[in-house]
């Protein structure tokens, strides 16, 4: 209980304070997590879409597999792009590891399947309900994808979000691939890690809470944003 | 329409790309270390004073000896910083490092429960130590991850004649992850660890916990640091990774270790050179 | 004015079957339709008219027969044709926006839309809904919407499949005040229903389906004055069971 109470009183310090290190911990989990949910976004809407509206042998097939992708294991895929990245791994000329970049990847892979799988079904969804307007209009696959995208925007929000979730939440992926470099890839999760490791379990839990009102603050953003949209389309 | 609205956003991507850290500083090295080293807040006292005299950023991705050892075979380090000789003098020889330099010690500790069921507070005697929480079945939390720490505390039982991993999951539990996360399994389940002296010092949930048993000639840990070999992985920060192994055993980086504290307490000995052991 | 383009009527349909299921729902279909007369497609649910239309159209391909556009200009059919639905779609746009796209996939260019859009919204009566979302609209107004889209495209056929069916009286009235107007600017309207009324009231020509099968075509006036077959007669006088 007491720890509970510390941790609130930490918290609410390293807010009021805006304590500078805290400042640059949580924007560089901002950048990293949107930045992976940006290209997760460029790559999974679209692919999701496509396989809600292609037909092509083996489409079930790759349903299925973007379902079931959803609930990788961070830790699997950070393992992954290590070895990928490493200097003894394919990649390893680019000098990646143990960058932020890295763990944009990481959390990019992570991602990708999750907003796809949504986005897929938000489009086929969607599809049932467009396919012989669209098909009457003289729309073609590419131009149907697009329309579906931007027509099932606020729904596709909501898996942006979750995927959003999923990358800022997550610790397995970056610790690996990030390595928790203080001043270069310490986020917000690697950094409650290592106070708990540390056994100072006050911060950690400090930390944790300001994670989750970071969430609750990029949640309430998107959802105002998507009012005004609204309101004004 | 579009347009307006991406406009809106902009200043939101300007303001997180802005925070964005620097990417790879073109003078800075990694150095693949051990939790010890990390949670016991040595590196934060260390660095500063190397990077302000070098203008050296250093970069620790802090792992058990035996992950930062292969992570340093896979190329990944400029600088190994870990504690466990044996190992670390097998990696030079298997041609990963350039040369082995002893650069400080600290000791080791068994920590556990006040209430001491085994009744080993006091003795100096690690080994017997060892041998009573084995026959009293008292609950020891181990590292089980390879780990420098790990791999002294499995010397020790090999001395004590006890095969510790037969019991493993029923009094003796390997937790599989970092000193600190042990310690807080060992205080949690009330079970006796082998911990470094500098990351209990620095640990903050000690609980109804004290060290018990410390001083044995046995218990001492030596670390050392060594430079990745250049020839082996041409990207290596050969100078710079030099200059802080240099840094490290001079005169000034020796200081800069022994001025190191947790609680009043100096945990870390620069010994380049005068090796007790 | 431009000069109106090379016609891609007739249409012919050539021995037209479509199964699903397992089941025959169209039956060898054979008609023509020919630039001018309104041609309502009447029948009873099930008849197949919802099923003629979309192949018609193009939506679906027919299990065996032909679809033929016979016209000069049958090579453009596709673009030279546009469909309403019973249940209108609106993209979740403003009103505006929907008409702006149908206009954007014929490839108009983007200075010529806009007066088109304002022209369009105008004759459907719907000006001042330009910046609504078209999804706020009532479903009159939707429909109305959706004619408006079509009619926009300035189509040489307009396929209409029961557009009134969920409409209240006067929004009906509304759309078959639009449906006239475009018949009226000259394009061949082909369109089913079940409600004799409204065939009354709309067709010119009569196709009269039932079972997948054309049972009876010919000229409105003469359909309902003397009805040929027991079923066409039996259809009229509100009798027929299937």
């Amino acid at each position: 209980m007491h720890d509970i109470a510390a941790a609130f009183a930490t918290s609410f310090g390293l807010i009021l304070t805006l304590d500078q290190g805290l400042v640059e911990i949580v924007l560089r989990s901002l950048q990293v997590s949107l930045l992976a949910v940006g290209a997760a976004a460029i790559v999974g809407l679209p692919l999701g879409a496509a396989v809600a509206l292609l037909r092509f042998p083996g489409r079930r097939a790759v349903a299925i597999l973007l379902s079931s992708l959803m609930g990788l294991p961070p830790v699997v895929v950070g393992l992954i792009v290590y070895l990928l990245l490493s200097r003894a791994g394919p990649l390893g000329v680019l000098g990646l590891l143990f960058t932020p970049s890295a763990m944009v990847a990481a959390q990019f892979v992570l991602v990708t399947p999750i907003v796809a799988a949504l986005a897929r079904q938000v489009v086929e969804d969607l599809w049932a309900e467009y396919e012989e307007q669209l098909r009457s209009l003289g729309a073609g696959p590419r131009r149907a994808i697009a329309t579906l995208l931007w027509d099932g925007r606020f729904s596709l929000m909501t898996a942006l979000l979750a995927g959003f979730g999923r990358a800022s939440a997550e610790v397995g992926a970056v610790m690996i691939v990030g390595g928790n470099i203080d001043h270069v890839t310490r986020v917000m999760t690697t950094a409650i890690a290592l106070e708990t490791s540390k056994g100072d379990l006050a911060l950690a839990l400090g930390l944790g809470l300001i994670l989750i009102a970071l969430s609750l603050l990029v949640n309430g953003a998107a959802f105002v944003v998507r009012d005004l949209a609204r309101s004004g389309a | 329409m579009i347009s307006r609205r991406l406009s809106l956003l902009a200043p939101l991507f300007v303001a997180i790309l802005m925070a964005g850290p620097g990417q790879a500083l073109e003078r800075g090295i990694v150095v693949a270390s051990t939790t010890s080293t990390q949670d016991s807040g040595l590196f934060d006292h260390l660095l500063p004073i190397f990077t302000a005299r070098t203008g050296i950023e250093v970069r620790v991705v802090a792992r058990g000896t035996g992950q930062a050892i292969k992570l340093a075979q896979n190329g990944d380090a400029d600088v190994l910083f870990v504690h466990d000789t044996a190992s670390e003098e097998k990696f030079v020889a298997e041609g990963y490092g350039v040369r082995r330099f002893p650069v400080m010690y600290n000791d080791f500790i068994i920590v556990g429960p006040k209430a001491d069921p085994a009744q080993i507070a006091g003795l100096k005697d690690s080994v017997a130590a060892l041998q009573s929480i084995a026959a009293a079945k008292a609950p020891f939390a181990s590292r089980g991850d390879d780990s420098g720490t790990h791999k002294a505390e499995q010397r020790l039982w090999n001395a004590a004649g006890i095969d510790a991993k037969a019991a493993s999951g029923t009094w003796y539990r390997e937790t599989g992850s970092g000193m600190g996360q042990t310690l807080n399994l060992a205080v949690g389940m009330g079970a006796y660890a082998l911990s470094d002296r500098a990351t209990w010092l620095a640990f903050k949930n000690k609980g109804d916990f004290a060290i018990l048993a410390e001083g044995d000639r046995r218990l001492f840990n030596q670390y050392g640091v060594i430079l990745v070999n250049p020839e082996r992985f041409a990207h290596v920060k050969a100078a710079d990774g030099q200059a802080f192994v240099d840094w490290l055993i001079s005169p000034e980086g020796q200081r800069a270790i022994d001025d190191f504290n947790v609680e009043g307490q100096q945990v870390f000995f620069g010994n380049y050179k005068s090796d007790p052991s | 004015m431009t000069i109106a383009p090379a016609s891609i009527l007739p249409l012919r349909l050539d021995g037209v079957c479509y199964d699903a299921g397992g089941k025959r729902l169209v039956d060898g279909v054979s008609l023509a339709f020919a630039a001018g007369p309104r041609t309502l497609i009447l029948g009873p649910n099930g008849a197949g008219k919802s099923l003629l239309l979309r192949l018609a159209h193009g939506l679906l391909a027919p299990t065996a027969g032909l679809v033929l556009w016979q016209g000069p200009d049958a090579r453009n059919a596709g673009r030279h044709q546009a469909m309403v639905f019973q249940r209108p779609v609106m993209l979740r746009r403003s009103a505006a926006a929907n008409i702006d796209y149908a206009l954007r996939l014929r490839g108009v260019p983007r200075d010529s839309r806009r007066p088109r859009v304002e022209e369009a919204l105008e004759r459907a009566g719907l000006e001042r809904f330009a910046g609504t979302p078209a999804r706020a609209l009532s479903i009159g107004e939707q429909q109305r919407l959706a004619l408006a889209r079509a009619w926009a495209t300035l189509p040489q056929v307009l396929f209409l499949d029961e557009p009134t069916a969920s409409l209240d009286p006067a929004a009906t009235w509304a759309v078959e005040g639009i449906i006239d107007a475009i018949h009226r600017a000259g394009t061949k309207i082909v369109m089913t229903t079940h409600d004799l009324a409204q065939a009354r009231r709309l067709a010119d020509d009569i196709v009269f389906l039932n079972h997948g099968r054309v049972v009876e075509q010919g000229t409105a006036e003469r359909f309902f004055a003397s009805p040929r077959t027991p079923e066409a007669a039996a259809f009229i006088a509100g009798t027929l069971r299937w």
